[in-house]
């Protein structure tokens, strides 16, 4: 899939020199962007616009920015490939540590103002709701990728951050997996269907790089 | 900035239909418990009536005045007019709890006709203002308990449910009331969506339709139904989860068999006939111990307990008796 030179961060290389005086502006406007969910859940709790459930709205919110962020930081590679705009790796971090911010989030609502960490309470809505377990599980797995996003950590790893780092895409299956199962009880799956396609849309733009890749290098052999 | 300007220009609606009403309302509360203690004690009757349009609301919604039946009055703190008509479940006009607020405006609920009809000797279409005159309109104020875990207290206004059936005089054959709602694209752009195999259909068991708590409900908070709330006419079964209580009904028919409902054809290991509020019988999909009062739970303390029959035990047990919840849910 994505080769280790997208890893390593290249300071020196031409791209990224010629484009500095534009990068800094931009790594503002995308974490001024980045803070636009929190800000307006906030702005919506002081003048009350929240609704008659504000735990609801946040939950739920913060679940979908979540799984926008998810999607954001998936498109970074296809699209860099696309364009050419090598540059554009220098954001994904960022935008990586967006898509844990809101699944904090998310979950923090849940165990906190849902459950009032209530361990019981919490087991027996997980057995009783599978896409609770499913949603926990991603979050679980988005953890260590948290950790090891310093880039101390990248050049710690080596090879393994990458390997680690294939965590997002079982990540995002299950994301949707957890967004889906929650809204199938109402029969509203026109969210969960337009986020599942741009999934299957940035998964299957690997599947078929990887699979050019095996055949060119079946030629070779 | 935008929003909070936004806010400025409707103020003064929020103003009129949300505070006004709800500190008058509260201020009524603090009267008729004083009223309902002298009352317990034979020295005073209480005049609900004046009370009761003393609170009526002035903003968009017609007045309804009603006269405070005391023996129906939660003491829990009503929740607030805002909340009641902004979450609902009412899915003509869509799934989300926001749409039937935005979506409702097309239900045109007068003139507006109801049949009575099925094994009756008396069937007979009635006109809604028929209807608001059969009997002397109460104001109760219920617990509203929603199986997806939420509740409301809610000041509803409307005639005992069992005042229309004793006009319909039921044959021995009636065992079960059905209640149909409106089903008409036209009003309702909801109907597109064939989540539900609509009409809505909803029922009860002859007994239940006869108790006193259930409700035929025209008005809430001093007003006229509005449109989200299920105008201009609707059951409320306080002591069933909230999709029981059918709204903006166009028909009331009486079978021998127990009729179809609507949830419980959607999924019938989901929702049974009976659904009443049961904190010991979980949903399948969700536990059903606890509940998030609206306004009120949350933030600052958890949820509450839910109480079984939603607190209404004394009056609706014995319909009951014997019978295997868990298997009848």
């Amino acid at each position: 899939m994505a080769s280790a030179s997208d890893v390593k961060p290249r300071p020196a290389t031409r791209s990224a020199t010629s484009s500095a005086n534009w990068i800094v502006p931009a790594k503002v406007a995308v974490f001024l962007g980045g803070l636009y969910p929190l800000a307006r859940i906030v702005l919506l709790g002081v003048t009350g616009g929240l609704g008659a459930n504000p735990i609801e709205f946040i939950t739920r919110s913060s679940g979908l920015w979540t799984l926008v962020f998810l999607c954001i930081t998936l498109a970074v590679t296809p699209v860099r490939r696309l364009t050419g705009l090598n540059a554009l790796l220098r954001f994904r971090r960022m935008l990586g540590l967006f898509a844990f911010f809101y699944v904090a989030l998310h979950f923090t609502t849940y165990i906190w103002f849902d459950k009032w960490f209530d361990v019981l309470a919490i087991l027996k809505d997980i057995v009783k709701r599978p896409f609770i377990l499913v949603g926990f599980s991603a979050f679980v797995l988005l953890i260590p990728l948290a950790v090891t996003s310093p880039k101390a950590m990248v050049r710690k790893l080596g090879r393994r951050w990458q390997t680690l780092h294939s965590l997002i895409y079982p990540i995002v299956v299950l994301a949707i997996l957890h967004f889906w199962w929650m809204k199938a009880g109402k029969h509203d799956l026109i969210l969960p269907k337009i986020y599942g396609s741009i999934v299957v849309v940035l998964l299957a733009w690997r599947v078929s790089v990887w699979l050019r890749s095996r055949i060119a290098q079946g030629r070779a052999v | 900035m935008v929003i909070k300007h936004k806010r400025q220009l409707f103020g003064d609606d929020i103003a009129r239909s949300e505070i006004t009403p709800r500190a008058l309302f509260e201020n009524r509360r603090r009267v008729l418990r004083a009223a309902g203690a002298l009352a317990a004690t034979g020295l005073v009757g209480v005049n609900g009536e004046a009370l009761a349009t003393m609170a009526s609301p002035d903003a968009k919604g017609q007045k309804l005045a009603a006269t405070t039946n005391t023996k129906f009055v939660a003491m829990d703190k009503v929740t607030s007019f805002k909340d009641i008509t902004s979450y609902n479940n009412f899915y003509e006009f869509g799934t989300d709890k926001a749409d039937p607020a935005h979506n409702a405006h097309t239900l045109r609920p007068r003139p507006w006709k109801i049949s009575v009809e099925g094994e009756i000797k008396n069937a007979k279409v009635y006109d809604i203002d028929e209807i608001v005159k059969l009997a002397p309109l109460e104001e109760r104020i219920y617990r509203l308990r929603c199986v997806e875990g939420w509740s409301m207290v809610i000041p509803w206004i409307g005639i005992p449910l069992s005042e229309i059936i004793k006009r319909a005089q039921p044959t021995g054959n009636a065992k079960y009331v059905q209640f149909i709602t409106l089903a008409d694209p036209s009003q309702m752009p909801g109907l597109s969506d064939p989540i539900l195999d609509w009409p809505y259909s909803e029922g009860l068991r002859m007994d239940e339709a006869m108790n006193p708590l259930a409700l035929l409900t025209v008005g809430l908070y001093g007003e006229v139904l509005p449109n989200q709330n299920g105008a201009p006419v609707r059951i409320v079964v306080p002591w069933k989860y909230g999709f029981k209580s059918a709204k903006s009904l166009v028909k009331i028919r009486f079978v021998e068999q127990q009729p179809k409902t609507s949830w419980s054809e959607y999924a019938p290991k989901e929702y049974g006939f009976y659904s009443n509020v049961n904190p010991n019988v979980d949903h399948p999909r969700w536990s059903q111990a606890t509940e998030r009062r609206i306004g009120e739970d949350g933030f600052f303390t958890p949820k509450r307990k839910t109480l079984m029959f939603n607190g209404y035990g004394d009056q609706v047990a014995s319909l009951y008796r014997g019978m295997d919840l868990k298997a009848n849910f």
